[in-house]
């Protein structure tokens, strides 16, 4: 459990495939009534029951929020991933009773920009159509450029074309189409945020080429969820509850933890937030960091992990929980 | 030498650092007075292409010629000297207007002519913290009077008689960035009358 992760219990209304890898879920409140509402860019975690595994997801709202009658994701299947995806796209049916949790917020707008300019690539688009739902009813000034690999893959992209005339540039990978982020950047007016949401290597490009031309760091801003690395099973000693842990391959250090009943706090699961950083008391082997968390000097320290995507090889690690 | 090394204060006051060239897609610079020399300082480290690019607004204030020919010697795009601050806001909202993401907004000089040069570019959209700021020369204050809300400039005693209303105010070091001013407080409110010695604190 952690703070700002209380739970709502909801009921699937709708299932509904979009196209070969990317189905649509709605949640209602089971017995009726409001959701909480949230802000475009928010989150919430899924809980999955899959047999003796619950699997814990964070999926980008992309409802209005406005709307707080029903939260909708959209949910891309990853074959190689870890299940959460497959269990989504295979076990979850319309009136199937879930637990998810209120929203989130780490990808929140700058409401002091003039204009907001989104960087979309693939499934990545899910955060920017609730705050673009948000930023029309503000009369908000934005643009979105999305990148696809083709046009039956790109998910939503014809409906945001329709919805929001002008204002939606999609680039299609199959045709050869790219943003060309030089000249993009290049013509913002001044108070322009950039916000990108896509693979890593987008998300780095974005982020090199708006320092290299000058662009503040306070106004790039940017999401990517990690799903937690496989690896090489290690075990954990827990100092303040004393516990030994097994973390199994497939199995995140923070999974496990919560598995052997250990309170962990935790936000993101996907090493962007912070929540979950550890303290590590002892140490005998090597840290595998896998988070944006941590500085590059932390990193180094051997006194800090983040459970929720790092990993460990070695002999012995003790951790402060 | 005209750098002045401030004691740590409250969190409000600013804090300047040094400028440093950076890249972008443009140089906006605003200087007065001995900020001048930040930018020829700067120009050891910058290559033609920089200045190319850059647009200087000067405001000689006191110093009247004694940088002016160095400044335009720097080959800068666009240069500009004017006679204060205040002549040379509309150039300044213009040049901000023009400019796209990228540009790099430099600031050196007075307290008054940074505070109030940055509360414009903030305005139009650069976050605070990514403007770049030197302090040279003065540092005689721009105050709020917080009772009539009266701004005089280039204060150098403490306490110091506001130029609209006329109390004797207390200079704080308590700053606001939205109106680019250090606080006035009434220094004899509890005891009218009893107003201390003026004492020279700026320069």
């Amino acid at each position: 459990m952690s703070a700002g992760t209380a739970k709502l219990n909801v009921t699937v209304a709708e299932v509904k495939p979009i196209n070969d890898l990317v189905t649509r879920f709605k949640f209602v409140r089971t017995g009726g009534g409001d959701l909480p509402t949230f802000s475009g860019g928010a989150h919430t975690v899924v809980e999955m029951q899959d047999g003796d595994i619950t699997r814990l997801n964070a999926y980008s709202l992309m409802s209005n929020p406005a709307d707080r009658g029903a939260y909708t994701i959209s949910v891309r299947r990853d074959d190689q991933g870890r299940g959460g995806s497959k269990f989504m796209h295979s076990k979850v049916k319309e009136g199937m009773e879930m637990v998810i949790s209120n929203p989130v917020n780490l990808f929140s707008l700058d409401l002091r920009a003039k204009k907001h300019l989104m960087l979309a690539g693939g499934i990545g688009i899910t955060p920017f159509m609730a705050q673009m739902h948000q930023l029309s009813m503000m009369g908000g000034n934005f643009e979105l450029h999305y990148s696809v690999r083709t046009a039956s893959l790109g998910t939503y992209a014809k409906e945001l074309a329709e919805r929001y005339p002008g204002k939606v540039h999609i680039y299609h990978d199959d045709q050869k189409e790219a943003i060309d982020l030089k000249t993009l950047l290049a013509n913002q007016p001044l108070g322009t945020h950039v916000y990108v949401c896509g693979p890593k290597g987008m998300i780095n490009w974005v982020h090199g080429t708006a320092e290299e031309m000058g662009w503040p760091r306070e106004a790039v801003h940017s999401e990517e969820f990690l799903a937690p690395a496989s690896g090489k099973p290690f075990e954990v000693k827990c100092a303040v509850s004393n516990k030994i842990v097994q973390v199994g391959e497939h199995q995140s250090l923070l999974e496990a933890l919560e598995a052997a009943g250990i309170d962990a706090p935790y936000l993101c699961r996907g090493g962007a937030c912070g929540q979950c950083e550890t303290n590590v008391i002892g140490y005998d082997g090597k840290f595998l960091h896998y988070d944006h968390w941590l500085t590059d000097e932390q990193k180094a320290g051997g006194k800090h992990i983040m459970p929720c995507v790092s990993r460990f090889e070695g002999k012995t690690l003790v951790l402060d929980r | 030498m005209s750098k002045t090394e401030f004691p740590p204060s409250i969190t409000s006051r600013p804090v300047y650092g040094e400028l440093e060239a950076r890249s972008g897609s443009g140089h906006l610079m605003i200087a007065d007075a001995e900020g001048a020399e930040a930018l020829l300082e700067l120009a050891k480290s910058a290559d033609k292409d920089f200045w190319a690019k850059a647009h200087i607004i000067y405001i000689p204030k006191k110093t009247g010629t004694k940088y002016s020919s160095q400044l335009e010697e720097l080959g800068a795009g666009q240069y500009y000297a004017g006679p204060s601050y205040e002549a040379a806001q509309s150039r300044i909202r213009r040049a901000l207007q023009d400019c796209h993401m990228g540009t790099q907004v430099y600031l050196s000089g007075t307290e008054s002519l940074m505070g109030q040069a940055m509360a414009e570019a903030t305005a139009a959209g650069i976050p605070h913290t990514a403007i770049q700021t030197e302090h040279r020369g003065s540092t005689a204050r721009r105050m709020q009077c917080v009772h009539c809300k009266g701004i005089t400039e280039d204060v150098t005693t403490d306490p110091f008689e506001c130029s609209h209303c006329g109390l004797s105010l207390f200079v704080r070091d308590h700053y606001s960035r939205r109106l680019a001013a250090f606080q006035g407080v009434r220094v004899d409110a509890e005891d009218p009358g009893n107003i201390p010695e003026k004492v020279e604190l700026f320069k």
